[in-house]
């Protein structure tokens, strides 16, 4: 067996290892940072399929951006895991049936492909252009529509996350820079005179 | 194992050894160092009195909005590398047109910023 | 059979560059502390460390014993595990990014295709370690530092990632040795002053401020002065580190200064000409391994400049506060770097291109 055989097998545990411990651990926080641990060996793995540039995107955008997103709402967020737990049972069948029916569908997926031949095809070396120069000679030419359609999802995403989350709080009072700057002697301050003794001055 | 897996190889080398010597400074303290712990040295920092609850709370939505927001402009920077990787080497036709697709990508991007400024999403409190 | 072909070879060769990276950035952290020191002592004019051997020189290392023989203490309601492991994640992926940085020509322990991701993606991880730290500790500062630091590192890096790309359209490759090599030549051809010539010279407009942008991103990322909010002593005493001492402590320390040494090095590298001589000096008639040092002393001598600059901005600019932090990032380097990234492809499509 050569160090890239051994490599995988280690990787593929260590994966799915870390996603059975994301269901199994107590701890919330310690099941996010197991499905870091499984988002950064599964990088590993399209490293190992050549497809370097999807394997940084993984550690940038999932481990980088949505985990932290997720620690932040499981860390900071007073749910009560203990509650949510308690039907874990009686969901167990449902769950059961979708994740049949997932796996039922990525085995036909994998040999449809595999049936046409994209499975045995060189990944690497063969091509003289570098795996993200690919993407880049298709992505925004071939597939534009594709790509437009994702910045309209991302667009959609962005006016969700704002038309859910944002609360203004009445009565608080702002930094405005530029009244701050064009505040001038004139304006700021007046000359107080003939200030009568013992009376002070009402403002 | 190929040339191209060999030069991931060494970051892997590289974050071992890492480990190791990271591991070996804590070791190194927790061997050494003496160690007495009190009720008042292990107990949490705070100001002369004891903690009132636990530290963890719940607190401002903004930070997960922040949160989100950042997941969407990472996301966008994402899809602009292999565009600026790839830019400059197409055919000059190819290249206005991918150009201005990007560009299409862009705009549809800032209407969202432009409404979230609009908004004062990015107004901190 | 070329011995370093063979595996003993190459394994050998790959931990010694492993070994010489990690002990040289060591060493350099230390002295480059006492300088940090220094420079803020000279600018107060005070002394600064000046007891420890000749002008205070092994005054790190007699730091780094006291570090190791002081008590370290887990607070009682800490998480002791998660507690343990966020200053080594800190000072793991600190070191790890260091692994596709070149020195000098060929000088480089993993010379991959994607090496600016990758340093965009170790330091997106940064982000753990203080919020392991903060959140294991089970207390208001360092869970309130945790916080703040996390929205602050996260808000910056969407432009330092946007300021990437311009680089990447100047260089046409995220491999961080052809991003030098493009910019060889003298420092006309530095990315900085447009990145090709005087015919680019044009882009100085766009690029100077990229590089100046990218250096205040990099202070936020690092969590620096002026935007060192996580740790505000003033408001959160020590931010995130409060619960910490002794070792755990010292190895947030080692990967907060490698992380501000790694920012000096990508400054150097994307925007400076990394190794690559601000003249060029073929009429020197070097030998091999001399013109190697040679590269190797001007990308020192690059990232000291920039170290220089860290320095001084700790000593003289006053803290942020959280508000305007966010305000900067989101509302003017994010449009400004987005616009210029817009700006520098116009240019690489409709002038240069065609």
């Amino acid at each position: 067996m050569d160090l890239q055989a051994i490599a995988f097998y280690v990787l593929s545990a260590v994966t799915i290892g870390s996603a059975l411990m994301v269901v199994t651990a107590r701890n919330p926080v310690h099941s996010v940072l197991f499905l870091i641990t499984t988002f950064f060996t599964c990088a590993g793995l399209f490293v190992m399929l050549g497809a370097e540039f999807l394997a940084m995107l993984l550690v940038v955008v999932y481990v980088g951006a949505v985990a932290v997103l997720f620690l932040f709402v499981v860390m900071m967020l007073d749910v009560d895991f203990g509650s949510l737990r308690s039907g874990f049972a009686r969901y167990l069948p449902i769950g059961g049936v979708a994740a049949a029916v997932l796996l039922g569908e990525m085995i036909l997926v994998a040999s449809a492909v595999g049936d046409r031949g994209a499975a045995v095809t060189t990944h690497y070396g063969a091509s003289p252009y570098s795996n993200t120069e690919q993407i880049g000679r298709v992505l925004y030419t071939d597939y534009i529509y594709f790509f437009e359609a994702a910045g309209m999802v991302l667009l959609v995403a962005m006016i969700g996350a704002i038309v859910l989350t944002l609360r203004h709080k009445p009565g608080i009072k702002r930094q405005v820079i530029a009244d701050q700057t064009a505040r001038s002697a004139s304006n700021g301050m007046r000359i107080i005179t003939d200030v009568k003794i013992g009376q002070g001055i009402d403002a | 194992m190929n040339a191209f897996l060999l030069q991931y190889l060494p970051i892997l080398v590289f974050m071992g050894i890492a480990a190791v010597i990271g591991s070996a400074f804590l070791v190194a303290a927790f061997t050494l160092a003496p160690r007495d712990p009190d009720p008042e040295k292990i107990s949490a920092y705070e100001c002369g009195f004891n903690a009132f609850e636990d530290a963890r709370m719940k607190f401002d939505v903004r930070f997960y909005l922040v949160s989100i927001l950042f997941i969407i402009f990472d996301l966008e920077v994402a899809f602009l590398f292999p565009w600026a990787v790839s830019l400059m080497k197409l055919p000059h036709n190819t290249q206005v047109f991918a150009f201005w697709s990007m560009f299409t990508f862009l705009f549809i991007l800032t209407v969202g910023f432009v409404y979230e400024w609009k908004k004062g999403a990015l107004e901190w409190e | 059979m070329n011995f370093w072909a063979t595996p003993v070879g190459w394994s050998l060769m790959t931990v010694g560059g492993v070994m010489a990276v990690t002990v040289g950035v060591l060493v350099s952290l230390a002295f480059l502390l006492l300088a940090d020191r220094k420079i803020w002592a000279g600018v107060q004019m005070r002394k600064g460390p000046n007891v420890v051997g000749p002008f205070g020189l092994m005054q790190s290392f007699a730091d780094f014993l006291k570090f190791v023989l002081k008590e370290p203490i887990i607070p009682a309601g800490a998480d002791k595990i998660v507690f343990i492991i966020a200053p080594l994640i800190t000072y793991i992926l600190a070191f790890g990014s260091w692994a596709v940085i070149p020195f000098a020509p060929g000088w480089v322990v993993s010379n991959i295709n994607v090496g600016i991701l990758y340093l965009l993606g170790v330091s997106s991880l940064g982000v753990y370690g203080v919020i392991m730290g903060g959140w294991a500790s089970n207390s208001k500062y360092p869970f309130l530092g945790a916080l703040r630091s996390a929205a602050q590192m996260v808000s910056y890096e969407v432009s330092i990632g946007l300021i990437i790309l311009t680089v990447i359209l100047l260089a046409g490759s995220m491999n961080l040795s052809t991003i030098v090599e493009h910019q060889a030549g003298g420092f006309w051809n530095w990315n900085m002053l447009g990145g090709g010539g005087w015919k680019n010279w044009p882009l100085i407009v766009v690029m100077f401020p990229m590089m100046v942008i990218f250096f205040i991103s990099a202070l936020a990322e690092t969590n620096r002065p002026p935007f060192d909010l996580s740790e505000a002593e003033s408001e959160l005493v020590a931010g995130f580190q409060v619960e910490y001492s002794s070792t755990p402590y010292l190895l947030f320390m080692i990967g907060e200064y490698a992380n501000i040494v790694l920012m000096c090095a990508m400054l150097s590298v994307l925007f400076m000409g990394g190794w690559t001589s601000p003249i060029p000096l073929p009429f020197l008639h070097l030998p091999f391994w001399l013109s190697e040092v040679v590269s190797f002393f001007w990308m020192a001598v690059k990232m000291g400049f920039w170290f220089f600059m860290f320095a001084m901005v700790k000593a003289i600019v006053p803290r942020y506060r959280y508000d305007q932090l966010m305000r900067l990032g989101w509302k003017v380097f994010l449009p400004t770097s987005l616009v210029c990234v817009v700006a520098v492809s116009a240019w690489r499509v409709f002038v240069v291109g065609s």
